[in-house]
């Protein structure tokens, strides 16, 4: 049970949705001050119980999947396919043939560019995505489109950090051979309208494929009711480990994609006149896997789902609406991403202090943001700024931290003044 | 001010009037007509970009040296502190100084015989490592211009 009982009657942005000794990295002084965690868009902090299941696979079970008959061989397997049977459950899959680890999200992005659509794009295609994608849903394409000759074509955004819905869905032709997408902006927090894109692009035979790195740790994720071909997300956000991650595939593509690397596992018979490749996933996991982060994500899962998805979700919304509201009081900040509908995120410029001196401030006052471009170049230039201040939030998150944040961008005015 | 605890006087200490100062007035800030020599600098790590111009005549003096560029507080006023103090330096007692404000920045070693009057103002980044590269971007920058090295210097 990880509600705190006694936290019940609270209102909801007070009540607590963890026990603090959960997050054992929330518990520590930065510079003298408790540590208030504001960075979980760039990697969120673990679970006790993540960090446990790691030491207790490694502890007791270490050793190499799908090879062994010894007994330690064929634990490490069943916990790491137990994990993909968390995955399947959580972002509801048909089936675990559709469900292959990768290293995160960009490891994900780049086996659909290399394997999808390397094998089929012709001189004249086209690859959609938005001005909002971070550059692991950009650079992937710019490379496919080099080695093929196919085009990327970007979708406008608008000052308030929205994408033009109906300018998308205007360049769904004949021509585009995949619509990219992002589910949430990292840097500005934008929710697309993803589901009324995946529909159009459905009804002109566009495949789609979403970048849920920014969404899976927020919200819940149902794959078969957005109906998108392909879904990518990382462990390491939605309180994982880092070195593991998601691509969600439908069964019909990823079997007819060629692999995207060759090795151990991925093989049924290799022989030197030819070799034939394994089922699915294994077809795409090429190698000895990342068999504890994959453990640890699977940790992960359970801990989100005793929550609830949901309860996390309304929970993030009432933080986010008192940060952004406690924010807009501060003379001379502005807000950059301001959409109608945002998860987690908000970036911000104060005065003409540059972010990176805010963000120095503000970690000496125990504070942890990310300042810079976010990896979201594109988007900084459509603003035409460098890069902002940015807070993001995590299940873990109350308003006392949003307190604490104002209270040192105070700070930071002060040196500044 | 309450909450700016002993950890706020180290803000102070980065902070200083002086550095202030030099961010938000960058002395000797814009280009030369025909520079001698000139590099770009770019610290990718927070995206400070600084492009620095020299004339060095015949004799290895600095007669007259510009930056230009945007960044943060630190690599503003550090480019800004840089420029105005090497303008009439030889090329030698730069690469003495380069060595005395790297040693100055990132231990508390004292050089000898170099005396780095307003540069010291920069000495407060040594509490924060994240900052060094800031502090010292400037510096690799007018390294990189002397020696006529036209790859774009970055703190990676
Ligand atoms: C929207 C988005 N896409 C992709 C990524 C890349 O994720 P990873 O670095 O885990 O592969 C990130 C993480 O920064 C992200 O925020």
């Amino acid at each position: 049970m990880k509600l705190a009982d006694s936290n019940e009657n609270m209102p909801d942005s007070n009540r607590i949705l963890h026990h603090l000794s959960d997050f054992p990295a929330l518990n520590q002084k930065i510079n003298g001050h408790q540590l208030v965690y504001l960075d979980s868009a760039a990697s969120s902090q673990p679970p006790s119980c993540v960090i446990d299941a790691i030491a207790e696979y490694e502890r007791n079970d270490h050793a190499n999947v799908h090879r062994g008959v010894h007994t330690l061989s064929h634990r490490a397997t069943e916990v790491y396919e137990n994990s993909r049977d968390k995955v399947v459950s959580f972002i509801n899959a048909k089936s675990r043939n559709e469900i292959v680890f990768t290293r995160g999200t960009t490891e994900s992005i780049n086996l659909i560019a290399q394997s999808f659509s390397r094998s089929s794009l012709k001189k004249g295609d086209k690859i959609i995505i938005t001005h909002l994608e971070h550059h692991s849903n950009i650079v992937p394409w710019q490379l496919v489109c080099e080695q093929t000759g196919a085009k990327l074509e970007i979708a406008a955004i608008d000052e308030t950090g929205e994408v033009n819905s109906q300018a998308l869905i205007n360049m769904l032709d004949d021509k585009v051979k995949l619509l990219a997408i992002s589910h949430v902006s990292n840097a500005l927090g934008t929710i697309n309208p993803i589901e009324k894109w995946i529909s159009v692009a459905r009804d002109r035979h566009i495949p789609t494929l979403i970048d849920g790195a920014q969404a899976v740790p927020h919200m819940s994720v149902d794959v078969q009711e957005l109906d998108c071909d392909f879904y990518a997300f990382s462990g390491h956000k939605m309180l994982g480990p880092t070195g593991i991650g998601i691509l969600y595939g439908k069964e019909e593509h990823l079997d007819k994609m060629p692999p995207w690397q060759g090795g151990g596992d991925m093989i049924l018979e290799v022989r030197f006149s030819g070799t034939t490749y394994n089922e699915l996933p294994y077809k795409f996991e090429a190698g000895t896997p990342n068999i504890s982060g994959a453990v640890g994500l699977g940790a992960a899962i359970s801990y989100l789902q005793d929550i609830g998805m949901d309860r996390i979700k309304t929970h993030e919304k009432e933080i986010l609406a008192y940060m952004t509201a406690e924010l807009k009081k501060i003379d001379g900040l502005r807000l950059i991403g301001t959409a109608k509908k945002k998860a987690s995120v908000q970036s911000f410029l104060l005065d003409d202090i540059h972010p990176h001196d805010i963000g120095t401030i503000l970690d000496n006052q125990g504070i942890a943001i990310r300042t810079g471009h976010h990896c979201a170049m594109p988007v900084m230039e459509y603003f035409n700024i460098s890069g902002t201040a940015r807070a993001s939030l995590g299940l873990y998150n109350n308003k006392t931290d949003i307190d604490r944040l104002i209270e040192s961008i105070g700070i930071a005015k002060k040196i500044f003044n | 001010m309450e909450s700016m605890s002993t950890s706020g006087d180290e803000l102070r200490d980065l902070y200083r009037e002086l550095i202030l100062d030099h961010a938000r007035n960058p002395r000797h800030f814009g280009r030369l007509e025909n520079p001698s020599h000139q590099a770009e600098g770019i610290n990718p790590l927070c995206g400070d970009k600084l492009k620095i111009y020299l004339d060095i005549d015949s004799k290895n003096t600095i007669t007259d040296a510009c930056f230009e560029g945007s960044g943060c507080a630190i690599s503003v006023a550090s480019a800004s502190l840089l420029v105005e103090t090497i303008i009439n330096f030889n090329t030698g007692q730069v690469a003495k100084y380069f060595s005395a404000i790297i040693a100055s920045l990132t231990n508390t070693e004292k050089q000898a015989g170099i005396d780095l009057g307003k540069l010291k103002a920069l000495e407060g980044v040594k509490e924060f490592p994240t900052r060094v590269k800031c502090a010292t971007l400037a510096w690799h920058t007018l390294n990189a211009a002397i020696k006529k090295q036209h790859r774009t210097v970055t703190t990676e």
